[in-house]
C-alpha cells in the first residue's frame, strides 16, 4: 500500500472548503445552543414545577438520544410535521437543539454554584433580577463554565461529521465525494482526520487562552 | 428553504408487531456492540492510563498521542478508517467486528483519560507505603489502585457508557443492522420516518435512562459499603 500524497495536494483546496463549511455550521449551531441554553438553564432552576419538569424532560430526552436520530427526525420526519427544511438549516438547527440541552446543564451547574447569599445581598441592595444575572452571577459563572463549554464545542465539531449523512456538504461529505471520484480511500480519510484533529486542538487552545484571560480579569 | 404548515398527524399503524420485533432485535445488537466495546475498552483503557502515568517519557508520549488522536477526531471518520483500512492491509473483517474495533479504540481513549484522573486522585502516600511494605507494583495496581479508582470514576464511567451506546448508532453507516439501521429500514419501507425515528429515539432514551439508573444504584451501593468498611 502506497500513500499517495499528490492526491491530497490535488484535492487540498476542496478539503479546505469543506473545513470552512464545517466551521461555519458548528459556529452557528453553538450560537443557537448558547442562546437557547441560557433560558433553558434558568427554567431548570425555576420555582415553577411545571416549567422545571418540562424542561428537564426536554434535556434528558435530548441527552439520551443519538444526535443522528434528532437529525433524522428533523430532516426526514420534518415534512410530515409540515416542516420542510433544506439539509444545511436542518443540520444547524438539529445540532443547535441538541447542543442546547448540554449547554443548559452546563449553565445550570454554573448558576447553582453561586452562593444564594450573594443573590440575596444583591437584591437587598436594589439590583433588579436581570442585573443580578448579568452583573453578579454571569461574571462568576464564566470561569466555571468555560472548560465544560469548550468540551461541548469540541464534541459538536466532531458530531458535525454526522451531517454528511443528511447530505450537508461539509468536510466529511466532501471527502466521501472525493473517495467516490478517485477510489482512494485511506488518503482522504487520514487527511480529514488530521484536519479535524488540528481544528479541535486549535479550538481547545483558544478556549484555554480565554479561560486564563477570564481568570486574570477577575 | 422553510415551510411550516402547522399540522402534525402521527400515524403509528406502520409500526406493527413485526416492526417492533425487528426494533427489539436491533436494540439487542446495539446493546451487544456497545457492551463488548465498553468491556474491551476497560482493558485497553486501563493499560493506556498506566502508560499515560508512566515515568518513561516515550511510553507516556505514545499513549498521549493515541489519546489525542482518538479523542480529537470524529467517530464517523474513525469508523471509515478502520472499516476501509483493514481490508487494504489484507485483514478482512465483517462490519460487526470493524464496528467493535472502532468503538473500542475510541472508548479506550476516553476511558484512559477517566482512569488517569481517578488514579491521580488516590493519595501517593498509599503507593509509597505499599512499596515500603514490599508489595510488587502489579499487586499495588491490582489490589490497591484499581479498586479505589473504579469507585472514584463511576459517574464519569456511566457517562462514557451512555455516550458509547448513543455513538453506536453510527455503525449503521457501515451496514451493521443494529437499532438505528433497523429504524432506517422500517422508515424507508413504511414511508413513515417521523413515527419510526420517534420510536427509535424513545428506545435509546429508555436504554440510557436504565443505564444511568443502574449507575446511580451502584454508586449508592459502593458509598454505603465504603461507609461500612471504614466504620463511618
Amino acid at each position: 500500500m502506497v500513500f499517495e500524497w499528490d492526491l491530497i495536494v490535488r484535492y487540498g483546496p476542496t478539503l479546505l472548503q469543506g473545513l470552512w463549511m464545517t466551521m461555519w455550521i458548528v459556529f452557528l449551531a453553538v450560537v443557537i445552543a448558547i442562546v437557547l441554553g441560557l433560558p433553558l438553564a434558568l427554567a431548570l432552576v425555576s420555582r415553577s414545577a411545571v416549567v422545571r419538569i418540562s424542561v428537564r424532560v426536554y434535556v434528558e430526552v435530548m441527552r439520551g438520544t443519538p444526535i443522528l436520530i434528532v437529525l433524522f427526525i428533523l430532516y426526514y420526519g420534518g415534512p410530515s410535521m409540515g416542516l420542510v427544511l433544506d439539509a444545511v438549516p436542518a443540520g444547524i438547527i438539529g445540532m443547535g437543539l441538541y447542543g442546547a440541552a448540554y449547554f443548559a446543564e452546563i449553565f445550570r451547574s454554573g448558576l447553582q454554584s453561586i452562593p444564594p447569599g450573594q443573590v440575596e445581598a444583591a437584591r437587598m441592595l436594589g439590583l433588579t433580577k436581570s442585573q443580578v444575572l448579568f452583573r453578579v452571577k454571569g461574571p462568576q459563572m464564566l470561569s466555571l463554565i468555560i472548560p465544560p463549554g469548550a468540551n461541548q464545542v469540541v464534541i459538536l465539531i466532531k458530531e458535525s461529521a454526522l451531517l454528511s449523512i443528511i447530505t450537508v456538504p461539509e468536510l466529511t461529505k466532501i471527502t466521501a465525494q472525493i473517495v467516490a471520484e478517485t477510489f482512494a480511500i485511506v488518503e482522504p480519510y487520514v487527511a480529514i482526520a488530521l484536519l479535524y484533529w488540528a481544528l479541535i486542538e486549535l479550538v481547545s487552545r483558544l478556549f484555554r487562552k480565554l479561560e486564563t484571560l477570564v481568570r486574570h480579569g477577575q | 428553504m422553510f415551510i411550516a404548515k402547522g399540522c402534525i398527524s402521527l400515524d403509528f399503524s406502520a409500526l406493527n408487531s413485526g416492526a417492533l420485533e425487528a426494533l427489539g432485535k436491533g436494540a439487542l445488537v446495539t446493546a451487544t456492540i456497545s457492551g463488548v466495546s465498553i468491556l474491551l475498552g476497560v482493558v485497553v483503557g486501563l493499560g493506556l492510563a498506566f502508560m499515560l502515568l508512566a515515568r518513561n517519557a516515550i511510553i507516556a508520549s505514545c499513549a498521549n498521542l493515541y489519546r489525542s488522536f482518538w479523542r480529537g477526531t470524529p467517530l464517523l471518520v474513525q469508523l471509515f478508517i478502520v472499516f476501509y483500512f483493514l481490508p487494504k492491509v489484507g485483514i478482512d473483517v465483517p462490519p460487526f467486528v470493524a464496528a467493535v474495533i472502532a468503538l473500542t479504540m475510541n472508548t479506550a481513549a476516553f476511558q484512559a483519560e477517566i482512569y488517569r484522573a481517578g488514579l491521580q486522585a488516590i493519595p501517593s502516600g498509599q503507593v509509597e507505603a505499599a512499596r515500603v511494605l514490599g508489595i510488587g507494583i502489579w499487586s499495588i495496581r491490582r489490589h490497591i489502585l484499581i479498586p479505589q479508582m473504579f469507585r472514584l470514576v463511576l459517574p464519569a464511567l456511566t457517562n462514557e457508557i451512555i455516550s458509547i451506546l448513543k455513538n453506536s448508532s453510527l455503525v449503521s453507516i457501515i451496514a451493521v443492522t443494529e437499532l438505528m439501521r433497523t429504524g432506517q429500514q422500517i422508515a424507508s419501507a413504511s414511508f413513515r420516518p417521523l413515527e419510526t425515528y420517534l420510536i427509535v429515539g424513545l428506545i435509546y432514551v429508555v436504554m440510557n435512562s436504565c443505564l444511568s439508573w443502574i449507575g446511580a444504584r451502584v454508586e449508592n451501593h459502593l458509598l454505603r459499603s465504603e461507609g461500612r468498611t471504614y466504620g463511618v
